[in-house]
């Protein structure tokens, strides 16, 4: 029982079982690569190599039939590493930089005119809204003017001062709202997930806003034009989809609850 | 010849105690999804849970019932003092400091990706340092397995490898071998993630890695089980076994054919060509043959006992079995599950069929099925058979056995097919909460229910279980004399090379592996533009 008598052909156990193996492997694969790709009309294949490189799943190089779409989208790549770590240069540039904002965001970041309220905001969000209102992924008749000349490290800055800025009551805060059943458990029925999940009260993701104390008017407006398809710089249609889905009583819901909610304690940036 | 029953009893209690919470978890989860609870303000909680469940049951609860078990039988089956006990405690720290360092970030939130990791989610990087550990503690078994029975065959030249060790290190090897497609996943790309050295992952990549190791582990949950059939029931219910040499081809299939099909759990995902999605299933379909030669031959064994005393008829001998062995009831049990499982599971290795069931509560009433009902009830029977040798004292209560194997019966039937058919209505899996007031989703409603209340029976039946392990610690000691395996109607005396070793067939797992997987691996990791960004955990 030595391991050359084991390994080798001339032994009749070993040749059946390689030999059924390989039988089985290769009667599948002709399967699997030659005759399943040939049987299906609509593979278009240029042969029998096409076929099994088809199979196999090598790229087939055929070119993209999908139209370019007709608005620009946004190409802003977000991860949670995105303007971690800013420096105080950076912080200080974006302080003077947001002296051109206060006029609607408030001098400490918190709007009086129903203007998004900016202070303790995610970098991340300033980044990436200011980044699409450049590019025209995102449209406003106040801030493209505003963004249009903006440069990257002035966009890095100012997402950086905002985040630095203490989060602060908003200007008249209502008394906290208890979340309703859209905030808390979405309506799984119509593939909305809880609008807490992402946007604050159970969780935070990375690109979602912080929306705590935020403007009813302006949350509603933004719901709105996301079932409208008026805005559209939501990566892969995150919003739209949702919104879509919304009834009008559910967008008053979540504008309303969100609105009322007091800011967190002040979060540290160091 | 059990000589280190301390180091088997601390694998059996450790793996029955992490089993007993991860099971009140499981029984947790069924509830609050149900609509006999309100829908739960934060599905977190049931995503924290279910990871704590999926990684007890799936990483340390089997590895740890394989890894005691494999001991007794390297001692009692080969009747030799077990080489590398140090080496063994070593491998059980290393296990049970993973398991613990798995468990905390999970309890604390950090690491709710669910035991199959599901990149590009990333969670904290002690949870996969912890199932690393884990891994290598096991490994620590494989290569004292291995060592041990080359030790044996030194001082037994041309002599017949008992079958209990034979099988064991079948199960070893593909145990070793199936979790380097983990390894490599988590080695490679998902640790380096998690400690913040890349920030992008392929999850495409991770997956079919994941797939190398996600349906072979089955089997090695598995051979325990089989091992049981082969080796402990034919004894236990005074019969024989009918064939040895089935049994051992049984097991070297198994060792070939359970890794290369692992592509069927990535049916739906773009990243991997039709063709070897097809070549998958194919060998997927072979694996029904060993489980198909075991039942045969285990019931072939059962029918000998049953001769033996005394059946009669074409059918009659069913009836002169001993029905109030506990382990008859278990391997009855076990069969009538596995049929039920294994007939759902050539529905999910189907390509067509598959499109119909696939990440449906189907799939998860399968490997329940499978898995918690005809595997860990053989768990048990292993259990029950043992502990009389391993503690000194016997397990008198036979009344409570077999409740408590009922109930695990009745409670696995009641809870999973009902989690079956609600698959096949179309309710997906992983969601913390299901709006029932849905018209769509209303008759779903009362299946959900029904599968609560076998949770809550299988609940019961684990407490009895760990009842039944306890009181026989206090009972008076007794003298169980050697702990023995099934002997073969016709004991071999002379095998083939082919039946007495494991080299030519772990060739052919590895032949087949490259041929299945290699193609695959090296196209996604040649391509260039398929990672994505990590999504942390907690991150905002």
């Amino acid at each position: 029982m030595s391991a050359r008598e084991l390994f080798s052909f001339r032994n009749p156990h070993t040749r059946t079982a390689v030999s059924v193996t390989a039988f089985v492997f290769l009667l599948s694969a002709l399967i699997g690569f030659v005759l399943l790709p040939l049987a299906q009309p609509h593979l278009q294949l240029a042969g029998l190599w096409d076929a099994i490189c088809s199979a196999a799943g090598v790229p087939r190089g055929v070119a993209s039939t999908a139209a370019p779409p007709a608005e620009p989208t946004s190409k802003v790549v977000l991860t949670s590493a995105t303007l971690a770590h800013p420096s105080q240069q950076s912080i200080g540039r974006g302080a003077t930089l947001a002296q051109r904002c206060a006029i609607c965001h408030g001098p400490t970041g918190i709007s009086r005119a129903d203007s998004p309220n900016l202070a303790g905001q995610y970098a991340a969000v300033i980044y990436k809204e200011l980044a699409d209102f450049r590019s025209g992924a995102r449209v406003n008749a106040v801030m493209t003017p505003f963004a249009t000349n903006l440069t990257d490290q002035e966009i890095a800055d100012l997402a950086a001062y905002y985040a630095y800025l203490p989060r602060l009551p908003a200007f008249h805060p209502e008394p906290p709202r208890a979340p309703g059943t859209i905030v808390v458990y979405g309506a799984p029925s119509r593939g909305i997930a809880p609008c807490g999940s992402c946007h604050g009260s159970l969780d935070n993701k990375t690109g979602s806003p912080w929306l705590e104390g935020q403007s009813a008017v302006y949350l509603k407006a933004q719901l709105e034009a996301f079932a409208s398809g008026q805005r559209r710089n939501d990566i892969s249609a995150q919003m739209r989809n949702i919104a879509r889905a919304m009834t009008s009583a559910e967008i008053e819901e979540a504008a309303a609850y969100y609105a009322s909610q007091p800011a967190e304690v002040v979060k540290a940036v160091e | 010849m059990l000589v280190n029953r301390r180091l088997i009893l601390a694998h059996f209690w450790l793996a029955f105690a992490v089993f007993g919470l991860a099971l009140l978890l499981g029984a947790w989860q069924m509830f609050v999804r149900s609509p006999l609870h309100t829908w739960l303000s934060n599905p977190e909680w049931y995503y924290r849970s279910l990871t704590a469940h999926g990684t007890v049951m799936g990483y340390v609860f089997p590895t740890l019932v394989a890894m005691g078990f494999g001991y007794a039988i390297a001692e009692s089956s080969l009747q030799q003092r077990l080489i590398g006990v140090r080496w063994a405690w070593t491998g059980y720290g290393l296990l049970a400091i993973g398991a613990v360092m798995a468990m905390v970030p999970v309890a604390l939130g950090r690491a709710s990706v669910l035991y199959t990791f599901y990149p590009p989610l990333i969670g904290n990087a002690f949870y996969y340092i912890g199932v690393v550990l884990v891994v290598v503690g096991s490994w620590v078994w494989v290569a004292l397995m291995s060592v041990n029975l080359y030790a044996w065959k030194k001082a037994h030249p041309g002599e017949v490898v008992p079958l209990p060790m034979f099988a064991n290190v079948a199960g070893s090897y593909l145990w070793a071998w199936t979790a380097v497609g983990a390894a490599l996943e988590l080695l490679f790309q998902i640790i380096p993630v998690a400690l913040g050295l890349k920030s992008t992952i392929d999850a495409g990549l991770a997956r079919v890695f994941f797939s190398w190791t996600l349906h072979a582990i089955v089997y090695f949950w598995l051979i325990p089980s089989y091992i049981a059939y082969y080796t402990i029931v034919p004894r236990a219910i005074g019969g024989r076994l009918y064939s040895d040499t089935m049994a051992r081809i049984s097991f070297i299939l198994f060792l070939v054919v359970a890794m290369p099909i692992g592509i069927h759990h990535v049916f739906a995902d773009p990243m991997v060509g039709a063709g070897f999605k097809f070549v998958h299933s194919a060998f997927t379909a072979l694996v029904a043959v060993p489980t198909l030669l075991t039942v045969f031959t285990i019931c072939a064994s059962v029918e000998i006992a049953s001769r033996l005393r005394g059946g009669r008829g074409a059918f009659g001998w069913v009836r002169a079995l001993p029905w109030d062995n506990p382990i008859m009831l278990a391997v009855t049990f076990s069969f009538v599950m596995l049929g039920f499982g294994g007939a759902g599971g050539l529905i999910n290795m189907s390509y067509q069929l598959n499109t119909t069931i696939h990440n449906t509560q189907w799939i998860t009433g399968h490997f329940h099925l499978i898995f918690g009902g005809a595997i860990v009830i053989m768990y048990f029977a292993i259990a029950y058979d043992l502990w009389p040798h391993l503690t000194g004292r016997a397990l008198t209560d036979l009344r409570l056995m077999r409740t408590q194997l009922w109930l695990w019966f009745i409670g696995m039937i009641v809870t999973t097919f009902p989690w079956h058919y609600v698959g096949i209505l179309g309710m997906p899996r992983r969601m913390a909460y299901y709006d029932y007031t849905n018209p769509a989703l209303a008759p779903e409603a009362i299946q959900v229910t029904i599968s609560v209340i076998g949770a809550v029976i299988l609940v019961i039946s684990g407490a009895l279980f760990l009842t039944v392990l306890i009181r026989g610690q206090r009972t008076p000691q007794a003298d169980s004399g050697p702990y023995r395996f099934s002997v073969a109607l016709h004991p071999p005396t002379s095998l083939p090379a082919v039946l007495n070793s494991h080299g030519l067939w772990i060739a052919l797992m590895i032949a087949l592996t490259i041929t299945n997987y290699g193609f695959p691996i090296l196209n996604l990791a040649a391509r260039s533009g398929t990672s994505v960004p990590a999504v942390y955990v907690g991150a905002q």
